[in-house]
């Protein structure tokens, strides 16, 4: 299609919300429990952050590969494709994040739990117990099925904003490039929501966003301290 | 190409051996046919309502949504609706047509209207020969280029493809009332049948140069998103339904929208897509009962435009 800057979200939505949810409706009842192990993995996770050290950072970056590869194949390959013909570019990138999480977290040690500030800490275990605990909730709360939950490990949104809290629980060494993916992802993901009139849409992308700031701000005072 | 008296017998022998399929509930009366209008290529009738699956039928692999897709069709062919249109950019759109005309058992008089939406137009045949096999279906009728795409490469094949007898009709689209001038040239160069095209009672700059052009050129006029994917009914919905919409027998602002585009001249049908069996019936509603002289459509499209 030529004068692709002429169209807006709206104009490119290919499926309803309806459409949109229920995916995650089919897909979590296909899979049950499978979910139930991608929180343990979650919860894994957020117990290795808290301890902290190189081994636990190298931990979670092989943990958040998985999910990663997971989310590119079992999501994005295996069904949104049949909705959305973009999605295979989303697994491809999808796997690009988890090859660039084991070379840069699970090879060189960048994930390891060293936050630049308390701030930082703070929001990044926040972001980590948001994406892992609230995220699955909130759709419940807004009116949707339970069976229509969004689960880190499972789907991509918590899973990018869990890996941006392992990033800024990592932010005293930042790892930039594992930050570009998840954040075009949520910022995607929020421009799809509204395009489809979700409520629901500004919490990812000001999530991910807010999450690039503390970044940012965090690496600007450890270099101001210095 | 000649409306040949064979065809249009095994067409209704058709529609009557399929009939038992769509219409079970044996001794209910059957809705008013709809109007038709001509094709001018061919001579060839068409209801002035179609369907179109623009986000309506890309369901994916939900096989509940499917079934209910299929109940709109199923719906649609019973009102009397024949063309339906899709594209290989709507997901699975195609797919769940497939899937509906085979559970439903195709219509013998159905009109598949498909698209060619590639770059390169080397791989245009291969792409119409896979959207084919979606629908499951021995040819396409009509295969339109999806927005104009590489419409230079597309267009000798598709022709081709018309004098192998292996469609019946070639087309050019767009929407949103992009691209009107280059529409236009092809339409005076190109030896097309059909054009697809944006227009509805807030959307009328089609009626400046492109209806008459089709109109002149005597190419058949195909009219999507009339309903702007539902803004447009939104918008009109806060307002009562004037009393004198009664005159064209008009039940809903979907059927005032639809009845609108449809007297005009040039129009030989609009394709409103949907997800819902009642929706469907309304549409074709539209098609049926009284439609509006250009007195009328004038004083529908002042009101419209006093709001």
């Amino acid at each position: 299609m030529s004068e692709w800057w002429t169209y807006g979200p709206r104009d490119l939505l290919m499926f309803s919300q309806q459409t949109y949810y229920r995916l995650f409706e089919l897909y979590n009842l296909e899979l049950w429990p499978l979910q139930i192990l991608a929180l343990g993995l979650g919860a894994a996770v957020l117990a290795l952050g808290w301890r902290g050290g190189d081994r636990a950072g190298r931990a979670i970056a092989a943990i958040l590969a998985v999910c990663w590869l997971w989310v590119a194949w079992g999501f994005h390959w295996q069904r949104y494709a049949s909705i959305n013909v973009a999605a295979g570019y989303f697994a491809l990138a999808f796997v690009v994040q988890a090859l660039l999480l084991l070379w840069l977290g699970a090879g060189r040690g960048r994930l390891t739990p060293l936050p630049a500030t308390r701030l930082q800490q703070r929001a990044g275990l926040g972001l980590l117990l948001f994406a892992l605990l609230l995220f699955p909730l909130m759709g419940p709360l807004l009116g949707r099925s339970w069976t229509q939950a969004e689960v880190f490990g499972m789907v991509p949104d918590p899973t990018a904003l869990a890996t941006l809290g392992v990033l800024l629980l990592a932010g005293g060494r930042p790892a930039w490039a594992l930050f570009p993916i998840p954040v075009a992802w949520c910022l995607l993901s929020g421009t799809t929501l509204w395009a489809m009139e979700s409520t629901d849409f500004a919490v990812v992308p000001f999530a991910a966003l807010l999450a690039v700031l503390l970044a940012v701000g965090g690496a600007l005072m450890k270099r101001s301290s210095r | 190409m000649e409306k040949s008296p064979d065809l249009a017998r095994r067409r209704l022998l058709g529609a009557v051996a399929a009939a038992p399929l769509l219409w079970p509930a044996l001794g209910r009366a059957q809705p008013a046919r709809p109007a038709t209008r001509a094709i001018p290529s061919s001579g060839e009738a068409v209801p002035r309502v179609g369907l179109g699956s623009w986000i309506t039928f890309n369901v994916g692999n939900d096989r509940v949504a499917r079934d209910a897709r299929a109940e709109v069709m199923r719906a649609f062919f019973l009102a009397g609706g024949r063309l339906i249109d899709s594209s290989p950019m709507y997901g699975s759109s195609q797919e769940v047509i497939g899937y509906a005309l085979k559970k439903l058992g195709r219509p013998a008089n159905l009109f598949a209207a498909d698209k060619v939406w590639i770059s390169d137009g080397a791989e245009g045949r291969a792409q119409i020969e896979r959207s084919r096999r979606l629908w499951g279906i021995p040819r396409f009728d009509l295969v339109q280029v999806h927005n104009l795409l590489s419409w230079q490469a597309h267009l000798p094949t598709l022709f081709a493809m018309k004098a192998a007898n292996q469609l019946r009709y070639v087309g050019i689209t767009t929407s949103h009332g992009r691209r009107h001038d280059e529409m236009a040239q092809i339409m005076a160069s190109q030896p097309i049948d059909f054009v697809q095209l944006s227009y509805n009672l807030f959307d009328r700059e089609a009626e400046q140069r492109l209806l008459p052009l089709a109109r002149e050129r005597g190419i058949a006029v195909i009219v999507n998103r009339p309903f702007q994917q539902g803004a447009l009914l939104r918008r009109l919905g806060r307002h009562p339904l004037p009393p004198w919409a009664a005159e064209i027998d008009c039940r809903s602002w979907a059927q005032f929208v639809l009845k609108f585009i449809i007297s005009h001249p040039a129009v030989t049908c609009a394709i409103p897509a949907t997800t819902r069996v009642d929706h469907v019936r309304e549409n074709m509603g539209a098609a049926t009962g009284r439609l509006p002289d250009q007195a009328m459509r004038a004083r529908m499209a002042a009101w419209v435009d006093r709001r």
